[in-house]
């Protein structure tokens, strides 16, 4: 009968013992519980470190590491060797030769410094390395204006300026009338100097200091020549739906120059951080470093700008005059920026950062990834942030773009190296360079359109069917270049019946075309009937 | 055992109960756990993983119609909704503990179908002529996936705002 109570009241200190231990470990496990929770909640509050203070020549990222150690965890990575299909250095310290990879383009850029040396680009951390070692610095003439973007230039800049007598100090925010004057005063300084005294003027690859104000982190611009470059394209024409500040600032007064550190969104400036280099350019030696956007960002309207464009000796703007041929061509360099503002992405809002340096978190801290680099690297948190869909789709859908174009790019080279082939066969047969002018600007056009898309890195993706328009008409030009020397040469054999620009009555009793300087269309028409499908 | 240990053990047990109690009920309330009771939209930031979404709600235009819970919740009975409220809670309080979770963050199927039948529940009248035929509502996929076949994938920004 008291059996029951019995068995328990003796085993009382035993269930005594049992809770009193399952207590201690279920404290232990709140406590864990309440410091991991409280790590957060300081996480979310505290998303800065301010141990130092930073100021206009904190030109070292090291002080702003201490600041800033996740962010610049992440700029440090960009020494890592990453690669894809189309961009990359490859895996191996010593970068991938595009000349290698693709021989035709020694003979387009045949006697101009890209023949000597041109490697697929690695990462940030060496943009300033590299270019001391490549060989178009070393074995050809270079002047102060790379260093514009292969260093963080901004101080040195500014000193040059103030050497010039640009007004102020550098303690001035570089933003401020004087910093500014400084800075432009400087590019047009250090343009006009040889790469090696200029190189000693900087010892960082791209720079916190170059994308950042120092006081409170705000994304800023500091390279001259894209503040120059963004108020030419805001006073002109060119349509750019996709930056609504210019848009705004056309609507204006226009009482000073369009200024993005004053007039652009922050998300537009997560792209015109990007947009201070990654960009077409003139940088050799004959005039100031500028970007050609007064007319737009379109491929033909940067070449209508060229085109109109003259040295200060009078010439009309060229990059090189292309030895087999005679022709005066263009070199395009690495228009992403260009190319992004014509894609659907940035129609959409999306910027550069969007997609090379998405969000991130550790913890409950938020920040932008500062290990720049190829979404394709990066697929989760660069496209499934708006496309939610497998990663090895989306991987498959950016690799479908990019072959096609590297197809259409491939045939448009081929184009251009036989219409380089068959001018430079034509000068040896004894024609002179000025019954070939319509047949060099025919190269010209071809030549600065496939390098246009070839330069640019994405392989068409930053814009497909803006790439493959522009590769088209690569092609085009360069067959309507072939049927115009083929003309050429067919009424030298028939001196009787040589046909003047008037009559152009051709080959084949067809129009001559002859390179329109106004626009695509309409040479697109005038030579339709030129070049038929076989079953035609 | 020897009743001896009677009296100090069963002191140290009712201590160390009270202990854990006690902590537990400090961590309970230093982490809001009583918010997470309510409706209020703030209480889904209170782990900041949601950030994003609460700021793009309240850019919305939705904001003046429906809170988080109008639509991540089923609001046929109580005893479903809090069921649902608090498998979410246990999932996402275990995913931001262990910090072990793929993002970006998507909705799971379970609640995909929660969401899209909220929209039809306010929606209905506007939709019927469209449900009728059976084209809406979470597809027959395996994961059903609102976020790729239901409402909101045409009608992305309604909920959250735009994305960029």
């Amino acid at each position: 009968m008291d059996d029951k109570p019995g068995r328990f009241k003796s085993r009382l200190p035993l269930w005594a013992a049992i809770i009193a231990g399952a207590a201690a470990l279920a404290t232990a496990l709140v406590m864990a519980l309440y410091s991991n929770i409280s790590t957060r909640q300081a996480e979310a509050r505290e998303i800065a470190f301010k141990v130092l203070d930073l100021d206009e020549r904190s030109i070292d990222p090291a002080p702003w590491a201490k600041n800033f150690p996740r962010q610049f965890d992440g700029y440090q990575r960009t020494a890592e060797l990453t690669f894809t299909k189309y961009g990359g250095a490859g895996p191996n310290q010593k970068p991938i030769s595009k000349l290698e990879e693709d021989p035709n383009l020694l003979m387009i850029f045949s006697g101009y410094p890209f023949s000597i040396d041109y490697n697929r680009r690695r990462g940030h951390a060496y943009m300033l390395t590299d270019q001391k070692v490549t060989g178009r610095v070393t074995k050809a003439k270079q002047t102060g204006s790379c260093l514009h973007c292969h260093a963080s230039n901004a101080v040195a800049f500014r000193e040059v300026g103030l050497k010039r007598g640009a007004p102020g100090t550098l303690d001035e925010s570089l933003t401020s009338a004087h910093g500014q004057a400084q800075l432009l005063e400087g590019l047009d300084g250090v343009s006009r100097m040889p790469y090696d005294q200029a190189a000693k003027l900087v010892e960082h690859p791209v720079a916190c200091l170059d994308c950042h104000d120092p006081k409170n982190m705000a994304l800023r611009v500091t390279k001259p020549a894209f503040i120059r470059g963004i108020a030419a394209l805001a006073s002109g024409e060119g349509l750019v739906p996709h930056l609504p500040s210019i848009e705004k600032w056309r609507q204006g007064d226009r009482a000073r120059p369009y200024d993005p550190n004053q007039d652009a969104s922050r998300q537009e400036m997560r792209s015109f951080a990007c947009g201070q280099c990654h960009v077409e350019y003139y940088c050799g030696p004959k005039t100031t470093l500028f970007f050609p956007w007064n007319k737009g960002l379109k491929v033909e309207q940067i070449e209508a700008y060229y085109d109109e464009y003259r040295f200060p000796d009078g010439h009309r703007f060229f990059d090189w005059k292309h030895p087999k041929t005679g022709a005066e061509v263009l070199k395009a360099q690495h228009p992403e920026f260009e190319t992004w503002s014509q894609s659907l992405h940035a129609r959409a809002g999306v910027s550069c950062a969007d997609c090379h340096m998405p969000y991130v978190r550790e913890g409950a801290i938020k920040i932008s990834d500062h290990h720049v680099r190829s979404p394709l690297l990066n697929l989760s948190k660069s496209c499934q942030t708006c496309h939610r869909f497998p990663e090895e789709q989306l991987k498959a859908t950016v690799l479908a773009i990019q072959d096609r174009h590297h197809a259409l790019m491939m045939r448009a080279e081929d184009a251009l190296v036989q219409l380089i082939g068959a001018v430079e066969k034509a000068r040896k047969s004894g024609m002179d360079e000025a019954a070939l002018q319509q047949v060099f600007d025919f190269q010209r056009k071809a030549q600065w359109r496939v390098d246009f898309i070839n330069a640019e890195n994405s392989m068409g993706f930053h814009a497909p069917q803006e790439a493959a328009r522009i590769l088209a008409e690569s092609i085009d030009y360069s067959r309507q270049g072939f049927v115009s020397l083929s003309a050429l040469q067919l009424s030298a054999s028939r001196p009787n019946s040589a046909p003047s620009t008037k009559d152009k009555s051709g080959i084949l009793g067809q129009t001559i075309p002859t390179p329109s300087g106004s626009g695509t269309s309409a040479s697109f028409e005038k030579t339709a009937s030129l070049v038929r499908a076989p079953n035609n | 055992m020897n009743a001896a240990f009677t009296v100090p053990l069963t002191v140290l047990a009712s201590l160390l109960v009270g202990a854990f109690v006690g902590t537990g009920g400090f961590t309970f309330v230093s982490a809001k756990g009583v918010s997470y009771l309510s409706d209020d939209p703030a209480v889904c930031v209170n782990c900041h993983i949601m950030r994003e979404q609460y700021d793009g709600w309240r850019q919305s235009s939705h904001h003046a119609q429906a809170t988080c819970n109008d639509c991540h919740l089923p609001q046929d009975n109580i005893v479903h909704k809090f069921y649902v409220k608090a498998s979410n809670g246990y999932r996402h309080s275990k995913a931001f503990t262990l910090q072990n979770f793929a993002e970006p963050i998507r909705i799971v199927p379970s609640n995909s179908k929660v969401l899209e039948n909220n929209c039809l529940r306010c929606h209905a009248e506007m939709i019927d002529a469209i449900t009728a035929h059976g084209t809406l509502g979470v597809a027959a996929t395996p994961a059903g996936n609102v976020d790729v076949h239901g409402c909101v994938r045409c009608h992305v920004d309604v909920g959250h705002g735009p994305r960029r």
